[in-house]
Order: structure tokens, then C-alpha cells, then sequence
């Protein structure tokens, strides 16, 4: 779906400050997919959020959409469209009149494509559905539509900034800390639409966040990136199995998995690659179950 | 990107110039000018120039450095220079054709324009390239001290310049962000005729505003957290001591301005 | 402890109510509200956002005064206009956003902002701030730009402004919520040092139910009222009550759960139990 190949770029090249912010880094996601995307801050996962989307020009290495160079053809704007980006506090980009209008604003900005290979306006009701749709993805009451972004709660504004890439219908929905800032409740509430939108849309979706519990949870392949590089790359599973490697790099791991390994230590058979709850407690009461039998056996 | 430009054109060292009171070297510029206004003849612009040059080599500012920041301003120069050259009507004529005469006497009035832009220009330059912004807003409030009797809010003003000074950065940063959004919502910033980009900066200039306003609230409230009330009963941190080599320049200063206008009084 | 000085507390509120905006029908943010922190304290206060939380630590430092009832700082009230920068100095505050709280271009110098406005000797200052700068562990940064700075160094200079005032009690209003988990780590651990070395009273208003989990006390709050208001075993033993309201608890807290344990506020402790509860003695 989406691929990006030896990508290398550097910030303020020639000045003092200059600083290499992605070195040689190859990454991709499937159609359908949900790929985290880990680092902690300067570790170049935004700058590569960049580049997937046609923001930044590569100084070496292409960024394939389907198959295509997006800086191939003459118009690169149009990338930006397919690989919708919600970036970092998304909230404070909103500027319009009204929620609708706001939301509206990449639609329009992306047109709609004919049969001739013509671009034209969206109409009304063709917005009107993308809008709405949009809207509904991330729970956000219609109602709410006509109000000015200004005056929605934060979560709202949040969500209304959401909204307003999704209604680009992208193929591919990378975000940017979709959740930073947010109390747990939120968090869980912008991560279940995103969940949603890829599971209605079979889009392809790149989570970006210093979170590993978040990220866990959801994706189905992790990369973790450190000084512009590609540290590790898998499964969750994979990547979780790797606990002192992922502290190394000053990110957190589930105190799951930290629990589980010191039981392993001590000697308990438990799978340390638990991280999610669910999972943690199936294997927590399978390893109960299984030592009783062990010693009922032997006792009795 | 926006992210790249350096702001203010301070560059650190550990000069005698650097080191200087900033004080000091802000009413030895103001004086300076005054000079260079009042200087007559050849002789005294020759003095000035010198002390110019004697000031480049105390700063260890390379020329180029300085000649880099007098390039914008080359043009209000030649312009100078030529309308003096055209209006400046004298006997001893140089050249004439069509309506236009160039006498001696505005050869020379271009030639005095021209240094004195030159030689004002690059003072001021020396002043920012030394002090820091902050040093500056400093000594700018130290100096206007006296004025708070008569109301003027002195303190108010340094203040908004710190402010200022530490928020420039984080705005523009700010701005890069905004940009960088609406252009993933498929903004067009960079073509159109200029109707149509002064349309598209809505986008960048509203999300800005809103963001302004929302870290002055917060910074406000920070502020008034760490006990901010106004000027009245502040102290610094930073005391600014005159140290003897700045009454030395000072002494130095005031002898070669005198020197300048009784070359201009008695040539 | 003995003796009363030891007993009367730093700051006390006495059944506070606040509301923003003045109709009658507008909800309280806090809602009779009666709390007693006492010097030395390590304090966390959780729940969800719009809960009254910030607005209890908006009320510590009379940047609120409450609509009801009376809040007290050593003795003092916040309602009473001339005292409000003796309270001030009392108790500092910390906030969420590191960009918008730092005031100076240089970090020693918004350090030395507070004391500045407090009409300390310069001397004084100097020496202030350089030992505020250390106990962040930021000294080598005092002659940096702000804005160079990660956000975890931002929030530490944050720390050390306040700090400079030698406050009795630091308020830090979700300070790690927009950091990374290294930022998150350094503003934890400075925070932990000042109450352990210095013996300063915190109060930390957060999302991060693992920060909580090092607490003294912790109290967690709901639609303006503190639900809760105990040592973090006691609080996190109350799982069904907090699920209840939707707040997450600790993972290590969730583990001993499922086990039908007490909870545990470590991951050594949590690992300890449960090998205890995996191997124990089996009945037939």
C-alpha cells in the first residue's frame, strides 16, 4: 500500500544546527493494516510522518504509494489527499466559522475526480456526506456541526480536527499522538473511532506515539525508531519480547510484561509476551490452573 | 523553513566590546550619531571613520560579517547618493546632457551622504552584533529609569520586549506547524496570484491568533503564580556594573567626538 | 507527631465550593469540598478531566478564590487580598504546558523571575538560582534559550523558578501530560528527590495512575467531590469503585486483581505476590 524505501533527511543542512533526522530508513504498511510507529521525541517518527504524506522531499530514498513515487507525478498535493495526516494537537489547526466548514475544508481542497480525468467542485450533497460521515466516525454529534470549533470542549476540538482529515477519506490515515494530552478515557474513546474507521474503510492506518500500552493494543506491526534509524521492527509480540532493548531506548514498556518476566526469573513458566490486559489475565489464571493440577497431582 | 532563520543579529564572543557596559555603548552610539551629524569637513570624517575601525577591531567582528548586514540597505544608499548627485546644484558643472546637471559640489554632497549612512549604519551594527537582546532591553530599561517618574510605563515596555524575545521562536515554530497541517488538508500556500495567497494565510493567521491568545492567558497565570505585580518593588538579577575600562571608553570617546567637532568648527 | 504545631495543617479548605461563571444553575467545578494537607506530604490527585481536580489546585494558591466556604495557607486566608504573595510564595505551581510558563529567553533568568518580583537582593538571587538550578539537576543549562530545550527540561526549569521561591508546597498540574516517557521519568524523579531531600509537600494532579502509585496519599475526585482519600493500597484496593468511574488503575494493580489479591504498587512487590499466590500451598 504504502511503502517508504532508504529514506535520508537532513534538518538544516550547512548550518550549525544541522542534524540528520531520518537515516536510511525503510518502511511500509499494508492495506488494511494498523502499524505503530515508536520513539521518543527527535527519533524522527514525525519527520517521517512528513514524508509518507508528500510534506517533505526525501534527499535520498522514495516514498511509493501503491506502487508509484509520489513525487513522480506532477502534482504531489495529491498524495497528501490519499495519506490523510493528523498531526501532533491536532486542535489547534482549526480556523473556521463553523465545525462543518472546518471539516469541509480538506474535501474541498481535495476535489472530486471525473471520468475525463477532470478535477471539479464537490457539491453540496457530496459534501454534506463526507462531512457527516466524518463526524460520525469520531462520535461527534451532528449538531454540533454548525457551531464554531471555538467553542467545543477539548476532546471536541480534537475530534472535529480528526474528523476534518478523515472526510478526505484517505487510503491511508496516519496520526500523529492522536492521544497525547487526553485523560485515559478519551484516549481510549479517539483510539476506538480510529479502529473503526479502518475496520469500515479497510484504509491503512500509521500510529505514531511514544506510548507503548496505546500502540500495543491496537497494531498489528510495531516499528521503533531511535536517532532517525529503524531500531526494531515485528509483530507487537516480537517487539514486546525485546523489554531491556525498548527500556535502552527510553521507552516505556506495560508493567505487564515487567511483571511477567520477573515471574519467568523466578522461575514461573508464563508467556512475557503479554501486553494487553486481556491476554495478561487469561495467562495469568492459565499459569494458576496449571501449577494447582501440578501440585494436586503431587500432593495427593 | 521558517524554523531556520536566527533572530536578532547578536553574535557571542568575549570582545572588550562584548564585555562593555551595554549602557555605556547605547549613549556612546546615541552620542556617535549626534557626532556624525554635526562633524563638518573631510578631517572629521576621516576621524569618525577611524574611530569606526578602531571600534570593528574591538568587537573581533569580521568585516564580512559587517559589510553582509550593510547589504539590505545598499539600495536607500545608492538612491541617496543619486538624488544628491541630481538635485544638489553648484557652479563647477561636471557632466550635463538633457535636463540633468551633476555639479562638483553635488559629487561631493553624495560622497558626506554616503559616509554617513555607511558609518552610522555600521555603528549600530557593532551595537546589536555585541549586546544580546536581552542585555540591550536591559540597559534600555535602566537608561529610561528615570522616565517612570513621569509615568511613562518603562517597566511594562522591557517587560513585553522579554516576552517578546522569548516567544518569537516558539510563534514561529508555531507558524511551521500550522503551515505544515493545512498543507496535509491539501492548503495551496505557494501558487496563485497574490489574492488568492493572501486568501490561503486565513488558515495559517486564525489557528495563530487563537494560539497567541491562549499562551498569553497561560503565561499570564504563570506569571502572576510566581508573584508578578507589576514593576513596583522588583529587583534584578543581573546588576550592570560600570567597570573602570568602560569609563576609560568613555573618556577615550569623549575626547575623539570633541576632537571631530572642532576639526568641524575650525576647518 | 505531637504537640499541636505539628498537627495544623498547611493548607486546609473548609467545605469549598467554586463555580465558573456566576448563574445559579451553573455546576459547582467543586461541591463542598473539605481537605486537609499537612506539611511533608506527597499527595496525587486523579480523575477524568473536568472532574474539579485543576480547580483544586487553582484554589491552593488563591489564583482562585472559592465561591464558598474558605481555603487557608499557613494560617492565612485566600480570600484576603494582602496576603496573597506570602501565599504565592507558599505554594508554587506548576503547569501542563512547558512552552507557556518559562517567561525569559534564558533559563537562569526566568529562574530568577519570582525572586525578582519578590524584591530579593541580587546577590541573593544569584545564589538562589543557581542552587534551585542544581537541585533540577539543570545547572549546566543556565545559560541556554529556553526553546532548544526538550520538554522535560522545559518543565524542569518550570520546577526550578518555583523553587527559587522556597515554597513550603509545589502544585504541579498534570506537569508530565504533554511529555514523552524520558521527559515523564526526569520531572517524576526531581519531584520525588525534592520530598524525599527536602521534605517540600507535593500535590500532583494527574492522568498517570502509575505517578500515583508512589504517593503518600492519594485522592481521587469526581464531579467535584473527593471520592476518595487514602493511602494508594487503600485506594486502589477500591477496583470496582474505580472502574466504575471509568478510571484505569495500574497494571500491576490490575494483575493482583485478577489474582483476587491485594493490590500491589510495584512491579517487584506485584511479581513477589503473585509467585507467592501461583506457588502457594494448594488445598485439596
Amino acid at each position: 500500500m504504502l511503502k517508504a524505501e532508504h529514506l535520508t533527511y537532513i534538518y538544516g543542512a550547512g548550518t550549525p544546527f544541522e542534524r540528520r533526522a531520518l537515516d536510511d530508513i525503510s518502511f511500509s504498511v499494508q492495506a488494511g493494516e494498523i502499524a505503530g510507529l515508536i520513539g521518543h521525541t527527535g527519533s524522527g517518527k514525525s519527520t517521517l510522518a512528513q514524508h509518507l504524506n508528500a510534506l517533505l522531499k526525501p534527499l535520498s530514498g522514495r516514498v511509493l504509494l501503491d506502487g508509484t513515487d509520489i513525487w513522480d507525478k506532477k502534482d504531489a498535493r495529491n498524495a497528501r489527499f490519499q495519506v490523510g495526516l493528523v498531526f501532533q494537537y491536532p486542535e489547534y489547526q482549526l480556523f473556521e466559522e463553523t465545525v462543518y466548514k472546518d471539516i469541509a475544508f480538506g474535501v474541498k481542497n481535495k476535489g472530486v475526480d471525473e471520468a475525463d480525468g477532470k478535477r471539479r467542485q464537490p457539491t453540496e450533497s457530496e459534501l454534506d456526506i463526507s462531512v457527516y460521515s466524518a463526524m460520525d466516525f469520531v462520535h461527534l454529534p451532528r449538531e454540533l456541526a454548525d457551531k464554531s470549533p471555538f467553542e467545543l470542549s477539548g476532546g471536541q476540538k480534537r475530534r472535529a480536527a480528526i474528523a476534518g482529515v478523515i472526510a478526505m477519506m484517505p487510503k491511508v490515515l496516519i496520526l500523529d499522538e492522536p492521544t497525547a494530552g487526553l485523560d485515559p478515557q478519551g484516549r481510549r474513546e479517539i483510539l476506538g473511532h480510529i479502529k473503526a474507521y479502518r475496520d469500515a474503510t479497510g484504509a491503512s492506518v500509521v500510529l505514531i506515539s511514544h506510548s507503548m500500552d496505546e500502540v500495543a493494543r491496537l497494531a498489528d506491526s510495531i516499528t521503533v525508531l531511535s536517532e532517525g534509524k529503524t531500531a526494531m521492527s515485528g509483530t507487537p509480540r516480537a517487539v514486546f519480547g525485546r523489554a531491556d532493548e525498548l527500556e535502552a531506548l527510553h521507552l516505556s514498556v506495560p508493567a505487564f510484561t515487567k511483571v511477567f518476566r520477573l515471574l519467568r526469573e523466578m522461575g514461573v513458566d508464563i508467556d512475557d509476551g503479554c501486553y494487553t490486559a486481556e491476554a495478561a489475565e487469561a495467562e495469568l489464571l492459565r499459569v494458576k490452573s496449571a501449577v494447582s493440577r501440578g501440585a494436586g497431582e503431587e500432593t495427593c | 523553513m521558517l524554523k531556520d532563520i536566527t533572530l536578532g543579529q547578536f553574535f557571542p564572543g568575549n570582545s572588550p566590546l562584548h564585555r562593555m557596559d551595554p549602557r555605556f555603548k547605547i549613549v556612546l552610539v546615541m552620542v556617535y550619531i549626534v557626532v556624525l551629524f554635526v562633524a563638518k569637513g573631510i578631517y572629521a570624517y576621516a576621524l569618525i571613520a577611524a574611530f569606526n575601525a578602531l571600534a570593528m577591531a574591538l568587537s573581533r567582528i569580521r568585516v564580512r560579517l559587517l559589510l553582509r548586514g550593510l547589504r539590505p540597505m545598499l539600495f536607500i544608499v545608492l538612491f541617496t547618493a543619486i538624488l544628491n548627485m541630481i538635485y544638489v546644484s553648484g557652479e563647477h558643472v561636471l557632466v550635463s546632457f538633457w535636463v540633468i546637471t551633476i555639479t562638483w559640489e553635488g559629487v561631493y554632497a553624495a560622497a558626506y551622504m554616503v559616509a554617513r549612512i555607511v558609518l552610522l549604519i555600521s555603528a549600530t551594527l557593532l551595537l546589536t552584533y555585541t549586546t544580546s537582546p536581552i542585555m540591550l532591553t536591559d540597559a534600555i530599561e535602566r537608561l529610561l529609569g528615570p522616565l517612570k517618574k513621569i509615568r511613562v510605563p518603562v517597566h511594562e515596555f522591557a517587560m513585553m520586549m522579554t516576552i517578546a524575545l522569548r516567544f518569537i521562536p516558539t510563534l514561529i515554530e508555531e507558524t511551521d506547524k500550522i503551515m505544515s497541517a493545512q498543507k496535509a488538508r491539501g492548503a495551496d500556500f505557494e501558487s496563485g496570484n497574490i489574492f488568492r495567497r493572501a486568501k490561503a494565510l486565513v488558515p495559517l493567521l486564525i489557528p495563530l491568533f487563537v494560539s497567541a491568545f491562549r499562551r498569553a492567558d497561560e503565561l499570564a497565570l504563570a506569571m502572576e503564580c510566581r508573584c508578578y505585580h507589576g514593576g513596583e518593588g522588583r529587583t534584578r538579577m543581573r546588576v550592570l556594573h560600570a567597570a573602570r575600562i568602560d569609563f576609560l571608553a568613555l573618556a577615550v570617546c569623549a575626547v575623539w567626538f570633541g576632537g571631530v567637532i572642532t576639526l568641524g568648527i575650525l576647518l | 507527631m505531637s504537640g499541636a504545631e505539628a498537627k495544623t495543617p498547611l493548607i486546609r479548605f473548609e467545605n469549598v465550593s467554586y463555580s465558573y461563571g456566576d448563574g445559579p444553575d451553573a455546576a459547582p467545578a467543586l461541591d463542598g469540598v473539605n481537605l486537609e494537607i499537612h506539611a511533608g506530604e506527597f499527595i496525587a490527585v486523579l480523575g477524568h478531566n473536568g472532574c474539579g481536580k485543576s480547580t483544586l489546585a487553582k484554589l491552593c494558591n488563591a489564583v482562585l478564590t472559592p465561591s464558598q466556604g474558605t481555603v487557608t495557607v499557613g494560617g492565612l486566608s485566600t480570600a484576603d487580598e494582602n496576603s496573597l504573595l506570602e501565599i504565592r510564595r507558599t505554594v508554587g505551581m506548576v503547569f501542563q504546558n512547558p512552552d507557556n510558563q518559562i517567561v525569559a529567553a534564558v533559563v537562569e533568568e526566568d529562574v530568577a523571575f519570582a525572586l525578582e518580583n519578590l524584591g530579593v537582593k541580587p546577590e541573593e538571587i544569584r545564589e538562589r538560582v543557581d542552587r534551585a538550578l542544581e537541585a533540577v539537576n539543570m545547572s549546566e543549562y543556565k545559560l541556554h534559550a529556553p526553546h532548544r530545550l526538550s520538554g522535560g527540561q522545559k518543565q524542569r526549569i518550570s520546577i526550578a523558578g518555583i523553587l527559587a521561591m522556597r515554597p513550603a508546597c509545589i502544585v504541579l498540574d498534570e506537569p508530565t501530560a504533554m511529555l514523552d516517557p524520558r521527559g515523564r521519568r526526569e520531572v517524576m524523579e526531581t519531584v520525588h528527590a525534592l520530598n524525599r531531600e527536602t521534605g517540600m509537600t507535593v500535590i500532583l494532579i494527574t492522568h498517570h495512575m502509575n505517578e500515583a502509585q508512589a504517593a503518600d496519599r492519594v485522592l481521587v475526585m469526581n464531579r467535584g467531590k473527593i471520592l476518595l482519600d487514602d493511602t494508594p493500597r487503600r485506594v486502589f484496593a477500591e477496583y470496582d469503585l474505580l472502574e466504575k468511574h471509568a478510571l484505569s488503575v495500574p497494571q500491576t494493580v490490575q494483575l493482583t486483581h485478577y489474582a483476587g489479591l491485594a493490590p500491589a504498587l510495584d512491579v517487584r512487590e506485584c511479581a513477589q505476590t503473585l509467585y507467592k499466590w501461583l506457588m502457594g500451598e494448594q488445598p485439596c
